[in-house]
């Protein structure tokens, strides 16, 4: 069994009221540890209510969730223990920041956990390097800083607590193109490092693209699939029909192919496609 | 969680009570109420739950809702209750223990009032789960802007109450957010004593306050930038217009109150 997995979940928002809405329907996942995964689908098609489970702040209707083997809500006050494990940065997470100094902010989730002064001290200092915050910045007022800079404190607030599983929801919205690479790389330099399980949800295709090594796929409160990007970005025509876009240089070599010339895999990073024309142009000239 | 609130909550919908002119509803709700408090017996109080039953079930609201809105206050009801039990101290005794004597005059109060609370509010909440906030706010104005004679803001209020029965819903998720937020973060909300359960808000309502006066700003700003420079001169999409059914159901509440006041009279039970 993974980290995360879920048997027959579902979900229903405002159940006898006239706004009743199923989210989730029977969702069933495995996710195994040290997995990076990303999670795509369209607004409303389940995907922040999907992670909302995976850390006990939204009890199921109806099925079951595995958090390590430990299923969630079979034992209440374990619950505190599973959110330690499973950190969740919810979207635009810079708004949750209340306290008077960047380091006090950060520490608040370590200091919660229970942990010594001296842990919870070496933990904020060696996050805020992570993230890329100069120690400077550490007695200034996270009120004080520019969004960017808030939305990296937010995130190292949940990362300092160092939980099995991180998950962040639309890490990069609303940031320019530079503060968004910046954003991804130390997520993907945060899994390098800790070898743990990160999920990250994103509308942006050419995010997760750039990213991950696992896709999951939401559509209409369904789980659509979950595998690796070639094999999901190989479903074009599926995807478009979900209203969900493949990124732009797998649409510029789906047109490659539909005009004769054969490539052998599905191609997603430019980096790739880059190796590949090299590889066919040499073939070309190898042949005439 | 929060969102279970039904304040100011709007149910849409096309029944005869949901279609009635909202300044009509809200002087019709104004003499159920004067109905339920004019009553002096048990019989007068019946006339007003008749009243209500039958405004309820032409409105097609679902009876769990009636039940949630009367809720939050069953603890207001529970207090009056035992002040009015212990203190009354005229009529037919019938505990008597020690000190506390629990009279017929006691129990009869407790229930007639418990009755009138649970009534009001079901009443007034009916006007709120049929009228959408904006038709509401309208009516207020409407209603009020004869004042603007003695320089009554009759429009700035009716616009504050706007602003805020429309953010009321916003503030909320914005709550469940950040508290869903901090209990990622290893928020204990649930357990430790009052002072402690206090100090663990904060981290909570410092993001709160500080989301309201963004949105409050970003507002004021919108509305700025179409022009908005307060009531004068201002027009309205939707004109309000009293129709025939609005008649109708005002005839029809004036006999319910005057069949009050007639029990009132010769029937005070």
């Amino acid at each position: 069994m993974g980290i995360i997995k879920t048997q027959d979940l579902s979900y229903v928002y405002g159940e006898g009221t006239p706004f009743r809405k199923v989210a989730l329907d029977k969702v069933n996942i495995d996710i195994e540890e040290g997995e990076l995964v990303g999670i795509i689908g369209r607004t409303g098609s389940g995907k922040s209510t999907l992670i909302q489970h995976f850390n006990g702040l939204l009890k199921a209707t109806s099925g079951k969730v595995f958090i390590d083997g430990e299923e969630l809500f079979s034992d209440k006050s374990r619950l505190r223990q599973i959110r330690f494990k499973v950190g969740l940065v919810f979207q635009y997470p810079e708004y949750q920041l209340f306290e008077d100094t960047v380091y006090k902010d950060i520490a608040y989730g370590p200091i919660n956990m229970g942990l010594s002064r001296e842990e919870v001290d070496e933990r904020v200092k060696r996050t805020m390097s992570l993230v890329g915050l100069k120690p400077e910045l550490m007695q200034k007022s996270p009120f004080e800083l520019s969004g960017g800079q808030k939305r990296r404190v937010a995130i190292a607030g949940v990362m300092a607590m160092e939980p099995k599983v991180l998950i962040l929801d639309e890490p990069t919205a609303g940031l320019d193109p530079h503060g968004r690479d910046r954003i991804l790389n130390l997520i993907k330099e945060y899994h390098r490092q800790k070898g743990s399980t990160v999920m990250l949800v994103s509308h942006s295709m050419e995010d997760i693209a750039k990213t991950v090594n696992k896709i999951l796929v939401m559509n209409d409160s369904r789980l659509f699939m979950y595998d690796t990007p070639e094999r999901v970005f190989a479903k074009v025509k599926e995807l478009d029909n979900m209203g969900l876009t493949v990124p732009q240089i797998t649409r510029v070599f789906d047109r490659l192919r539909d005009s004769g010339i054969a490539f052998s895999d599905e191609v997603y990073s430019v980096d790739y496609a880059k190796k590949l024309v090299l590889r066919l142009l040499q073939e070309k000239r190898v042949r005439s | 969680m929060i969102k279970d609130i039904t304040i100011g909550q709007y149910f849409p919908g096309s029944s005869l009570v949901h279609r009635l002119d909202p300044r009509m509803k809200l002087g019709l709700t104004v003499m159920y109420i004067v109905m339920l408090f004019i009553a002096k017996g048990f019989l007068g109080l019946g006339v007003g739950i008749v009243f209500l039953t039958a405004a309820f079930l032409s409105s097609g609201i679902q009876l769990s809702l009636m039940t949630k809105s009367v809720k939050p206050i069953v603890p207001v009801i529970l207090f009056t209750g035992v002040l009015n039990l212990f203190f009354v101290s005229t009529g037919e005794v019938l505990v008597s223990w020690g000190f506390i004597r629990i009279t017929e005059d006691g129990l009869r109060t407790m229930i007639f009032m418990a009755v009138r609370i649970i009534f009001l509010i079901c009443g007034t909440s009916l006007l709120t789960y049929t009228t959408s906030p904006i038709a509401l706010t309208d009516a207020i104005e409407r209603v009020l802007s004869p004042l603007r004679i003695i320089r009554f803001p009759a429009h700035e209020i009716a616009m504050i109450m706007t602003i805020a029965l429309r953010f009321i819903p916003i503030l909320i998720e914005e709550t469940d957010k950040i508290t869903s937020a901090q209990k990622a973060r290893g928020a204990d909300l649930e357990s430790g004593s009052v002072l402690q359960r206090a100090k663990a808000l904060v981290p909570i309502l410092i993001p709160l306050f500080v989301s309201a006066f963004r949105r409050a700003e970003d507002l004021a700003l919108a509305m700025e930038c179409r022009c908005y420079h307060g009531g004068d001169g201002r027009t309205r999409m939707k004109q309000l217009k009293v129709g025939f059914i609005d008649w109708l159901a005002l005839a029809v509440t004036s006999l319910f109150l005057a069949g009050v006041i007639l029990l009132n009279i010769f029937l005070p039970l």
